[in-house]
């Protein structure tokens, strides 16, 4: 325990001191890292250790990043102000979506479809109602001072996402710990076992869901903070989606560390193709190129690794 | 309001393009009804099916339609050997994970067509393509005719080769009674595989059906991925007549939902009947049991 | 303690439990046998809250529960394990019974130590760290127990506890539920087996075809040309008589 308490510190202290040593560029792949560890780990806590598998996890990320842009460029509202009635906003849609869901006793494949479904409902609604301008997007104005959240040294942005970050291995850690999560972790692993146990099995998939979709939408608020802009199909494509679930199920889904392991192996493979690319033209497009990998992974993962990366390193209870 | 006219070429635009999600259904509900796997590559296997269908044209010049029997024979190759190697090793288990393999899947083949393709859009010129048919106020093109009779016409001989064949027969056996047949002396895994073959051929035909009047790029499969889920949730997941009865009602309300909401909002329509249908009627409308 | 009457549950049209009724005193064990397919599960579901009733009621200790949920169910005093063994595969025993534990409490380590003791009372002390995927079928049937008993209940319902296992492992558990009886936990429980019920149970119920067709000691139970047939077939209890 100590020894494992102990690289946590090493590990958090070299995060605080790397982005003093290196370069903006990489600096801002630092801050991608720990902000999709962070939205991850949000997928993670329903997901992985839950079991509520979704693939439209999108939609509490979009609707953070539409509240807090919208209540800042349309009603004057501080982001920092905005940012809580966002999470707010998360939570209340992931309640919404979960209470429907599971009421309709919706499980497992199928609610993975109606989330992404759901997900699509968000994206063509942001496309044509009025209040979020619709496909063109909506524009945050420049104005680079900590009071309006947004920095101008990208180191700042950089430890808000390392703070985030932290704030979630945090919950997960305590889900490990808690009646909660023993709950949760139960239910992924038999809901009829868990109903008969005296779990409220509804209300437990329910509060995870609620907390999950407002971590979700913190991050989308960070996202827009960050670039300035959101448009429909960054704020509910299926991509951002599929990336959440991708760095969970790489690192491993339902343990502590998972999302952060997953988040750094996409980003290394995404710079390693990056580099492939710049030294074998034929391979100019990166981006495919990495999602291929990662679709690969995937595959690998659920068939050779349930437990993901972590399943490597980790000793768990004996197996025979 | 609008004018009764218009609204008629619509329902009967809706009917046409309906007529070919039926085929991409009653692939994806063929391989639900007896692998009870829900296949999420299956708008990425039509996007693949699709592209072959425009190489087919641009690199040799074979026509869409007269592609047809080497496109459905390419296809059930390539899904029955996808089952042996990746699908049937793993369909076991918490249903959740064959649905991640698929979707990783997709993700590969998606990003595979990206990569070698390009991203640029792709059309098919068949000389016929200009060719309208008048029927009462609505001028419909030839080509979606020709398609919708043409994947009615290969349902309806898919129905009868499950009904009246012996490899059909096995197959409706598995799919009630897996055990049951095992016990008789069915090869299961063999008629999974083939199953799942069948269910890409029946892609294979609808890529050759739709390259005539509809464009081809690396995402077309996220775009019917949707309209082919809700289709089978909306007619009973495993249901044939289900696939067929869903197919038209999504073509029709994707086209008039374009008619009266605009393109953007219009799309609304499939994913909301997919919500409510999941959350009110699971079963859909011909199903027998979630 | 438990009065079930004339419950009734169909599925489709076939009708699985056809107004069956049962009583449960304070402190005894009660078996609840039948030919297979005869609806003992399903009323088992029933009165634990998996399936509401078609008809009928269920009341624990004066107060009616029917129709309640399983959590409220259990939150009363009586829970039910499955015939079907159902670990929580993927984690160790002693998160499996801490499962259970939480029931009671929602403190860690109460519900660590908790699990230790239900699982020394159970015999699996030894097994704490193993994964519940990997248990052997007698190791499952201990583990549905423990986690039963360690949300503290005073009705328990057993689901054929004893199916699947051999001679050594039957004695072994009918040794536990016995204790766990002396600890003034009462028990109801199905068996297939008769053998098995008759050195547990001070009353037995029969289910035949959904409905309940005999009542009494084992002994009795063991004479009632009814049961016999019922288990045997039609004619078969005169056949036997001769």
């Amino acid at each position: 325990m100590s020894r494992a308490a102990l690289l946590c510190a090493a590990g958090l202290a070299a995060a605080l001191v790397y982005p003093l040593l290196v370069p903006n560029y990489l600096v801002n792949i630092g801050m991608l890292v720990f902000f999709t560890a962070f939205i991850g780990q949000s997928w993670n806590i329903a997901g992985g250790f839950a079991g509520q598998t979704s693939f439209g996890h999108v939609v509490f990320f979009g609707t953070g990043a539409y509240t807090s842009t919208i209540l800042q460029v349309t009603y004057g509202w501080n982001p920092w102000l905005a940012w809580p009635a966002a999470t707010a906003m998360g939570g209340f849609v992931g309640w919404m979506i979960a209470v429907l869901s599971f009421r309709a006793g919706l499980r497992g494949s199928y609610f993975a479809l109606i989330t992404l479904a759901f997900a699509e409902v968000f994206r063509i609604l942001a496309n044509s109602v009025p209040f979020t301008k619709g496909g063109l997007g909506m524009l945050i104005k420049a104005d680079q001072r900590p009071i309006n959240f947004q920095f101008k040294d990208p180191i700042w942005i950089y430890y808000l996402a390392l703070l985030l970050c932290l704030v979630s291995v945090v919950i997960a850690w305590h889900l490990t710990r808690s009646r909660f999560g023993a709950r949760l972790v139960a239910i992924r692993e038999n809901e009829d076992a868990a109903r008969a146990l005296g779990i409220d099995v509804f209300a437990e998939k329910v509060k995870v869901l609620t907390l999950s979709g407002a971590m979700c939408a913190a991050g989308g608020t960070f996202y827009a903070q960050k670039y300035l802009y959101i448009d429909p199909s960054i704020a509910f494509g299926v991509d951002k989606s599929v990336e959440m679930l991708l760095v969970s199920m790489v690192g491993g889904a339902g343990t502590i560390f998972g999302p952060l392991i997953g988040s750094f192996t996409l980003m290394g493979i995404n710079e390693a193709t990056r580099w492939l690319a710049s030294v074998v033209p034929a391979l100019k497009n990166v981006q495919p190129l990495s999602l291929i990998v990662y679709g690969i992974m995937l595959i690998l993962i659920v068939a050779r690794l349930p437990n993901g990366l972590m399943g490597l390193f980790r000793r768990g209870p004996a197996r025979a | 309001m609008l004018d009764p006219a218009f609204l008629l070429a619509g329902v009967l635009n809706g009917l046409l393009a309906g007529g070919i999600y039926v085929l991409v259904a009653v692939g994806l509900t063929l391989i639900y009804g007896v692998l009870h796997i829900i296949n999420f590559a299956h708008g990425s296997l039509l996007m693949l099916a699709m592209y072959a269908v425009f190489w087919l044209w641009r690199l040799v010049g074979i026509d869409p339609y007269a592609a047809l029997p080497l496109v459905i024979a390419g296809s059930f190759a390539f899904g029955f050997v996808l089952y042996r190697l990746l699908i049937g090793r793993y369909n076991h288990g918490r249903d959740e994970n064959i649905l991640l393999i698929t979707l990783g899947l997709s993700i590969v083949f998606d990003n595979a067509a990206l990569l070698f393709f390009g991203g640029n859009t792709q059309t098919i010129d068949v000389p016929y393509a200009g060719t309208f048919v008048e029927l009462g106020a609505a001028f419909l093109p030839l080509p979606k005719i020709i398609s919708f009779v043409a994947s009615l016409i290969l349902c309806a001989a898919l129905a009868l080769y499950m009904a009246l064949s012996d490899t059909g027969k096995a197959i409706r056996a598995v799919a009630k009674e897996r055990q049951g047949a095992r016990l008789v002396g069915i090869d299961v895994e063999t008629v999974f595989a083939v199953s799942y073959g069948i269910g890409i051929a029946c892609l294979g035909a609808a890529a050759c059906l739709l390259m005539p009047t509809y464009y081809v790029t690396p995402s077309s499969g996220h775009a019917f991925v949707l309209v082919a889920f809700t289709i089978v949730v909306l007619g009973g997941m495993g249901s044939f007549v289900g696939a067929a009865v869903g197919g038209l009602v999504i073509g029709v309300t994707e086209s008039l939902g374009g008619l009266f909401l605009g393109e953007q909002l219009g799309q609304i329509g499939i994913s909301l009947i997919f919500i409510l249908i999941l959350l009110l009627k699971p079963t859909g409308l011909f199903g027998s049991k979630a | 303690m438990l009065e079930v009457r004339d419950i009734s549950k169909a599925f489709g049209g076939l009708k699985a439990v056809d107004h069956a009724s049962l009583d449960v005193k304070q402190g005894e064990i009660v078996g609840l046998i039948g030919p297979n397919g005869a609806g003992k599960t399903t009323l088992f579901a029933t009165i634990a809250g998996f399936h509401r009733p078609d008809a009928g009621t269920v009341a624990f200790d004066g107060k009616a529960i029917t129709g309640l949920a399983p959590h409220r169910i259990c939150a009363a005093g009586m829970v039910r394990t499955f015939q079907i063994t159902q670990p929580f595969a993927g984690i160790s025993v002693r998160e499996n019974i801490m499962v259970g534990a939480y029931f009671r409490t929602a403190d860690r380590h109460l519900a660590a130590r908790e699990a230790e003791t239900v699982a020394a009372m159970v015999g699996m002390d030894d097994q704490l760290d193993r994964r519940g995927a990997d248990l052997t079928v007698a190791g499952r049937k201990r583990l549905e127990l423990a986690r039963a008993l360690a949300t503290g209940p005073r009705l328990l319902l057993l689901d054929e506890v004893m199916a699947g296992l051999n001679p050594t492992e039957i004695v072994e558990i009918v040794g536990v539920i016995k204790d766990i009886r002396a600890a003034g936990v009462t028990i109801l429980l199905i068996e297939h087996v008769m053998q098995a019920v008759t050195s547990l149970a001070e009353r037995v119920y029969v289910l035949n075809q959904g409905r309940m067709i005999a009542e009494g000691t084992p002994a009795a139970i063991a004479e009632n040309p009814q049961v016999v047939e019922a288990y045997l077939g039609p004619g078969a209890a005169k056949v036997l008589r001769a």
